[in-house]
């Protein structure tokens, strides 16, 4: 991979929760404009990575060693909400904030973050819902709660709101795992258009869903990563046996 | 099958027992609620007129006139108690739910129990020696700061509580969008918990406003209209207390008069509060 083309560099990272490691010593880069898809059987560790890449592993009292630099920068240097709204995150469960309208859920990160203009809020809030293919459907009813749409509504409202705060890399943990098909594949759709714009790291479970839409696929196994490949390498012809073995479903 | 039908019969009767049993608590919870309300409206009702609100009360020994300072007063006492206990309790709260799981937190939460248990004179008392000695006079000043602290405990319980629930999800939404965790509790968990703590509030409010013993040492009570916070002020449980245990019989009506409109004031307190916090949204 050219240099250049590295978004995220992780080196040798280890995780911990007190004194448990649950990641051991990871390796590696995510490349601009990819998306990357992260599997692995379930507790093997895909959401501390994942949330370590935002530094969201530190807010439940994880702590880590080793690097991760981002455009080149290591992420410990850096001001952890600065970060954050360079580095958005997608939640497994949709979690709107139920307080609030359709509008000012996505409107919520540009204001509290000292976006005030109104004229200029309603027309980021309106290109993000066309972004996350939601507005047709919400167009007319912007000022319902946020919590009384479909749960495939929600999740696309909450990357509608990740987005309005214009990240460059976008997380997402299980984004459709709580979904039901249509949605699914609505997600998926989403997905392969936001990443001319965005890079994208996900975690699944669903392995159709990895070879749909990603670029390249990361093997975590008992927190270690077992291989980092294309995607397609890595379905149709992976160098481990334990990959193999997961792809193919002998176990997890 | 003889069998079986015996244990379904026991099944059904034990069934109608608990529900008869269940039905008699609530009953027995409710019917003092009813003969509260059913004897004050019954006997406070002869003199509650546009008078009673309006008019001051007469001099000793005549009869009629109303209680316009004592209303006026136990709003402004409210009023002070609120701007004191709301704020002081919200925070509390929130900083217990929050970031209260420490010894410190532990310690707070503590104080704030043995607080809710102190009688209510015992702090009458307090704001006594604290303000009203050191400024050589009573004041409805004295009155509200008793009646805040009277506020802080209910306040507090409820805000930590009400925060307690609001998904830990939200936060971490909230976090990941990079808004500091300090606007984050403001704008997003605290937004979201608001109802409740509304409802804290209003309880705290409302026992604020029902108290007695307290005022007795600090806002004292006035037969004149007064709305300086410097000065005594006249508030309708001191007036009740006053007028119940006098001789005149006239004295005695109006004292039930003063606690029908004590109840009046608190229920349109409490609808004030449900329209203000009602749902924006059509089906929650
Ligand atoms: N907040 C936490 N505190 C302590 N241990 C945790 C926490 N979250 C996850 N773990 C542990 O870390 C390991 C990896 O979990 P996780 O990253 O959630 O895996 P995955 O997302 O692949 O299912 C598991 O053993 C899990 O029990
Ligand atoms: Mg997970």
């Amino acid at each position: 991979m050219p240099q250049n083309d590295i978004k995220i560099s992780v080196k040798n990272l280890d995780a911990f929760y007190g004194k448990n490691k649950v990641l051991h010593n990871i390796t590696m880069d995510i490349p601009s404009n990819q998306v990357v898809a992260i599997i692995g059987p379930s507790g093997c560790g895909k959401s501390t990575f994942i949330r370590c890449l935002n530094r969201m592993h530190e807010v439940v009292g994880g702590t880590i060693t080793g690097s991760i630099m981002l455009d080149g920068e290591d992420l410990s240097k850096n001001d952890p909400v600065l970060l954050r709204r360079r580095v958005g995150m997608v939640f497994q469960k949709p979690n709107p904030f139920p307080s609030m309208s359709i509008f000012n859920n996505v409107a919520a990160g540009l204001r509290l973050n000292g976006v005030h203009n109104k004229k200029e809020i309603s027309l980021i809030v309106e290109k993000c819902l066309k972004q996350a293919a939601l507005w047709d459907e919400v167009k007319d009813n912007l000022d319902d709660s946020g919590a009384n749409i479909s749960g495939g509504q929600q999740q696309r409202l909450c990357i509608a709101r990740t987005l309005a705060v214009e990240p460059e890399v976008i997380l997402m943990d299980e984004p459709a795992s709580a979904l039901d098909p249509v949605s699914t594949s609505k997600i998926e759709s989403l997905i392969f258009e936001l990443k001319k714009d965005y890079t994208i790291v996900i975690v699944t479970h669903n392995m159709q869903q990895a070879a749909r839409v990603s670029d390249r696929t990361a093997f975590f196994y008992l927190g270690e990563l077992i291989e980092y490949d294309i995607t397609k390498q890595i379905f149709l012809n992976p160098a481990k046996k334990q990959t193999e073995d997961y792809i193919t479903g002998r176990f997890g | 099958m003889k069998h079986r039908n015996y244990f379904l019969y026991r099944k059904k009767t034990t069934n109608v027992i608990m529900m008869s049993l269940t039905v008699i608590a609530a009953l027995a919870a409710v019917i003092p609620l009813f003969l509260i309300f059913y004897y004050t409206l019954s006997k406070g009702i002869a003199y509650l007129n546009l008078n009673f609100f309006i008019a001051m009360p007469k001099p000793v020994g005549e009869p009629g006139g109303g209680m316009a300072n004592a209303i006026v007063g136990t709003l402004i006492l409210i009023g002070i108690g609120g701007a004191i206990g709301i704020p002081v309790g919200i925070m509390t709260g929130t900083y217990l739910s929050e970031f209260g799981k420490n010894k410190f937190g532990f310690m707070v939460r503590f104080l704030t129990d043995v607080l809710s248990g102190v009688p209510s004179i015992v702090v009458g008392v307090v704001a006594y020696t604290m303000v009203v000695i050191p400024m050589k006079h009573f004041s409805a000043l004295a009155g509200g700061i008793a009646l805040g602290i009277l506020m802080i405990p209910t306040i507090t319980r409820t805000t930590e509580e009400m925060i307690k629930l609001v998904p830990h999800s939200l936060r971490e939404a909230g976090l990941a969008l990079g808004i500091p965790k300090w606007k984050t509790t403001i704008a997003i968990v605290l937004r979201t918990a608001w109802k409740g703590i509304a409802t804290g509030v209003l309880l705290g409010l409302s026992r604020a406003a029902g108290e007695t013993a307290p005022l007795l040492f600090t806002a004292l009570g006035n037969r004149f209209w007064s709305t300086k916070i410097m000065q005594p002020i006249a508030s309708l449980t001191v007036y009740i207390y006053d007028y119940s245990k006098s001789p005149f019989e006239d004295w005695n009506q109006q004292a039930w008069t003063a606690a029908l409109v004590l109840i009046i004031l608190i229920s349109v307190l409490s609808l004030l509060f449900r329209f203000v916090t009602r749902s924006k949204y059509k089906s929650d």
